[in-house]
């Protein structure tokens, strides 16, 4: 067992409290950016209409989401494709082509109501956002010193109670974010995940605050590296999800309203892609959350076999694994049931990250289990 | 076959919509623009007729086995769960149930009679999850025969229009290059072959060759593994339960424990458990060590290492062996595994009787009570004459006293020992051989001999201290503390097939989340100008958003063999997706979108998605 350094300790609560500032800093430039896109974008597509003159007044605003083809099958079939099954391809709100980023390229019209469908980065510069990506790295570099000094301090990986759960959770969340960003144009994701690291460095420093110290005898295995980091890094992807998820609800509301020739009282959404990509993205995502979510109660069983004696026992924090677990495994099946995805769907994944939050922080620190480890 | 066969095999709508339509093309060669219109009104029309006793049944297996009854069940079990974390459950804790029952006597029992603190064995909890696995079963055994089947069949026809499909294009091989369209058919199955599709050639010699291709296979077989591996972890933690025991029990330093039911304080057995399962191995307890924490102020002595050295041997005849037991790191022997569970201090007692014999010597478990191991004590000694004598108390490592005089441990470790009791005499009860819990004297009976509100006081004894009872009771001597350690003993026939059971279900679950089942048409033929021309389609079956990637590899493969251009102008390289919607937005806003370059080709041959009927009418 590696000695305690409290120094390195100390250094690390600097260094969170660092990039919790950072985070702040960001998290405003992320908010900026949509504002100031939305607006942007909205004065675009003025203009248009204004080119467009008299004579098309209508040709503004029936053109829905990108790669929308036909506004007549919006209503019956975009936002909650219960119907889609009987209606041919020319019937879909999109054709069911893995290529949805080139069909919106072409779709010029519909590109002003959301973003592009395939979430890969435009040409256009968007000033606050890349600040606010800056900023980003820059707080997750800090961050990651924060994390790396609390296990050097600790002599140990930096996941033993809930102040480290949330410190090293958050560093994962916002890292996975930036991961994804280097292949996907998900900024308009930043305000929400970068809040959140926010409240969790915040919550950390403030309501579990703990020194650092050693571990308690049952947290003393290999099985800890991996049962947790796996966790942790399944509920970063559901967490990215989740997000996704809401914004597709409030997305598909949008589209449904300016379908219907409604205005649009939700500019900032214009920043974010059609409902549909962001459900298969988020399904995608889903889908690797899950498996990494299997392995997590798969790990959490042996280890259990090995600390306690049987592999599967209900205490507080299995049952709520297991009902992750099935809540996603839904999802999954809802994907494959008619009349449940789309927004269903939705409703699902954000059930089961609710979930997961619970799981995290109400089952751990108010309920008697095995797994009370919160070190309070 | 059930709804949700047909569902699972096309788990998105979107490829459902566009397969169903392919074929519904293929078959009628030329499209029927409201091919689903009539088919749901005849839906709707139809006169249904009276179900039997058959009919029920058959109803009620295909409502069973459907997907959304499946998903449903599927919630249903996690709700069902969730009581389980709410309510103190039987099996982890009886007591506390009982506790919980007499706190709450409005609803505590109500609640007992609804099985919510016995949850994960109650009947509505079994019920869903039965349900859920018979719906499984209904739905894994018909989907393996399909698949089988499917992976015997050939791939489907060729649809009349490849340009219907999600992903599309055209390869234009110039007439002077000498490959005819039979040609371009094989060189473009022999590709396909070599990438893992199934590929079978159609109508080699006509005017218009084609072949169908499909691969991935796997992915659906994935999918039955993990649903059936699902139900092998489900049937292995029941055999656990079946053929399974466990126990419990308490070693004081120096203690011997063998594995025959007597040696147990706490037996749990299996249904189906025989004692001739317990192979009689011993496992002693030489010394229990624990390191606390003397670093860290805020965990300043928590225990953070726990380490028992033990004798064990296989059989009362094998030789013995050294071997350390720590939490995290079981002992196996005999087939059972051996767990480090519990610990505490063991105050070492000699107690005489009134007529000066000793009635009683040995360590006494003192049962942990508070921090630093602030624990109480009992001591029963039925033995002693001619009154039975009890004590009761608390045991304190590290001594201390506040200024209330209220005592407590001031540290885990044995720096200032004290033993501070009550005693009693009377008749303890035991005598009538009614079990009794050892942890707990029941003092009506008794009288007191010794407390702190009588006249002879307390007793406070530190090692190597004797105190002598009043009236002549006898005495009692504290000797010294030992360390005791609780083990976990457990046999589990099942685990290692659930853990099997598990990792085949993990690998299913990849397989059939990241293997992609496409299909691929290709079709040729030769343009009076003497070109060859060549299309190509490909479907997914399931959610597969690499699609458009394996098209572009398939049309880079196919280049590569013709040796042609891939910018060709005569060539088109677009989804199809794109096609008809771009041209839809092109057409309303006017523009008269120029067809040249997919419809270079023979008009008849490659059909114009441009324009086509059903994009016009939704304009």
């Amino acid at each position: 067992m590696l000695p305690i350094n409290e120094t390195m300790g100390q250094y690390s609560e600097l260094f969170m409290l660092l990039a919790a500032g950072t985070y702040t800093v960001a998290f405003i430039a992320f908010a900026w950016d949509l504002a100031k896109s939305s607006k942007a974008l909205r004065a675009v597509d003025l203009k248009a209409a204004a080119a467009a003159g008299a004579s098309a007044p209508a040709a503004v605003k029936v053109p829905v989401g990108a790669g929308v083809g036909t506004g007549g099958a919006v209503d019956r079939t975009d936002v909650d494709r219960a119907d889609s099954d009987v209606s041919g391809p020319a019937g879909r709100a999109e054709r069911p082509s893995s290529s949805t980023s080139r069909a919106s390229s072409g779709a010029a019209a519909g590109a002003g109501q959301t973003a592009d469908a395939g979430m890969r980065y435009a040409a256009e510069r968007r000033v606050p956002a890349r600040v606010a990506v800056a900023l980003t790295v820059l707080g997750a570099v800090i961050h990651g010193a924060g994390v790396v000094t609390r296990a050097l301090g600790a002599g140990r990986v930096p996941w033993g109670n809930m102040y480290e759960f949330l410190t090293t959770g958050a560093f994962v969340a916002v890292a996975v974010f930036l991961l994804v960003l280097i292949r996907r144009d998900l900024r308009f994701l930043g305000t929400f995940v970068i809040g959140l690291a926010i409240i969790m460095l915040v919550a950390a420093s403030v309501a579990y605050w703990t020194p650092v110290g050693h571990l308690v005898p049952a947290l003393q295995s290999y099985w800890l590296i991996i049962h947790v980091s796996i966790a942790v890094l399944s509920s970063a992807l559901f967490t990215l999800t989740f997000a996704m998820s809401a914004l597709q609800l409030v997305q598909a509301h949008r589209q449904k309203a300016i379908a219907a020739g409604g205005a649009d009282k939700l500019g900032f959404m214009r920043l974010v892609p059609s409902a549909l990509s962001l459900e298969n993205l988020s399904y995608r995502i889903n889908a690797i959350a899950f498996v990494g979510w299997t392995f997590t109660l798969m790990f959490g069983a042996i280890w259990a076999e090995k600390a306690w004696g049987r592999f599967w026992g209900w205490d507080t924090k299995e049952v709520w694994t297991f009902v992750i677990w099935v809540v996603y495994a839904g999802y999954l099946h809802a994907r494959a049931t008619r009349g449940w995805t789309g927004t269903r769907a939705a409703w699902l994944s954000i059930v089961g990250y609710l979930c997961v939050v619970f799981n995290f922080t109400i089952v751990n620190q108010f309920f008697n289990g095995l797994h009370s480890y919160s070190g309070l | 076959m059930s709804e949700r066969v047909n569902d699972k095999n096309k788990p998105a709508p979107a490829d459902k919509a566009a397969e169903n339509y392919a074929e519904n093309t293929a078959g009628k060669s030329g499209a029927d623009k409201n091919a689903a219109t009539p088919v749901a009104k005849a839906k709707a029309e139809a006169a249904l007729p009276a179900l039997g006793l058959k009919g029920m049944l058959r109803w009620a297996w295909t409502q069973l086995t459907s997907m959304r009854t499946a998903l449903f069940l599927l919630l249903l079990l996690a709700v069902a769960a969730v009581p389980g974390s709410l309510f103190p459950q039987r099996p982890a804790n009886p007591s506390i149930v009982t506790q919980y029952i007499a706190d709450n006597p409005d609803y505590g029992k109500i609640l007992d009679s609804l099985q919510l603190y016995d949850v994960y064995s109650s009947a509505w909890f079994s019920a869903i999850y039965i349900l859920l696995f018979i719906s499984l079963i209904g739905c894994v055994v018909p989907r393996a025969i399909a698949h089988y089947k499917a992976m015997r069949s050939q791939p489907p026809r060729t649809p009349a229009r490849l340009s219907r499909l999600p992903e599309y294009g055209t390869l234009v091989i110039p007439a002077d290059a000498g490959i005819p369209a039979s040609r371009a058919i094989a060189d473009a199955a022999a590709k396909l072959k070599k990438r893992g599709y199934r590929v079978e050639v159609r109508d080699d010699d006509g005017a218009r060759p084609s072949l169908g291709a499909e691969r991935g296979f796997l992915k659906e077989v994935g999918n039955l593994v993990f649903h059936t591996s699902l139900i092998g972890v489900l049937v292995s933690v029941a055999a656990g339960g079946l053929f399974g025991y466990s126990g419990q029990r308490i070693l004081v330093e120096g203690d011997t424990f063998v594995n025959t039911l007597v040696g147990y304080d706490q037996f749990t057995p299996g249904t189906n458990f025989q004692s001739s399962q317990l192979q009689p191995y011993s496992i002693q307890l030489d010394k229990f060590q624990i390191t606390f924490d003397r670093e860290s102020k805020g965990k300043f002595g928590q225990p953070i290492d726990f380490k028992a050295d033990v004798t064990t041997r296989e059989t009362p005849d094998a030789p013995a062996e050294q071997q350390v037991l720590k939490v995290n790191d079981p002992v196996s022997l005999g087939g059972t595994s051996i767990y480090l569970t519990g610990n505490g201090y063991a105050p070492v007692v000699t107690i005489r009787d009134g007529a000066g014999n000793v009635a009683m010597q040995g360590p006494v478990v003192a049962k942990l009570q508070g921090d630093n191991y602030y624990s109480s004590v009992v001591i029963k000694v039925p033995d002693a004459k001619p009154d039975q004598l009890g004590f009761a108390g608390f045991f304190l490592p590290t001594a201390f006293v506040t200024e209330e005089g209220v005592s407590f441990s001031g540290d885990p470790e044995l720096i200032n020992p004290q033993l501070t009791l009550n005693s009693y005499f009377g008749d303890l009860g035991l005598d009538a051989g009614s079990p009794q819990n050892v942890f707990e004297l029941d003092v009506k009976k008794l009288t007191p001999l010794n407390a702190r509100n009588l006249d002879a006081g307390g007793i406070t004894l530190a090692p190597g201290s004797t105190y002598t009872l009043p009236d002549g009771k006898g005495s009692i001597s504290f000797d010294g503390v030992k360390r005791y350690i609780g083990v976990d003993i457990h046999h589990n026939p099942g685990q290692l097939y659930a853990l099997i059971f598990a990792l085949l279900a993990v690998a299913g679950l990849v397989t059939s989340l990241y293997v992609n089942r496409r299909r691929v048409w290709v079709r040729t033929g030769t343009h009076p100008d003497g070109r060859t021309m060549v299309e190509y389609g490909l479907l997914a079956r399931g959610e597969d958003h690499r699609l458009a990637a394996e098209a572009e590899t398939i049309r880079g493969l196919l280049t590569d063999e013709w040796g042609l251009d891939s910018q060709n102008d005569d060539s088109q390289k677009v989804p199809s997706g794109q096609a008809d919607n771009g041209r839809a937005d092109h057409g309303a806003a006017g523009t008269g979108h120029s067809e040249a370059s997919d419809a270079a080709p023979t008009e008849d041959f490659i059909q114009s998605t441009a324009g086509s009927s059903e994009s016009k009418k939704d304009q």
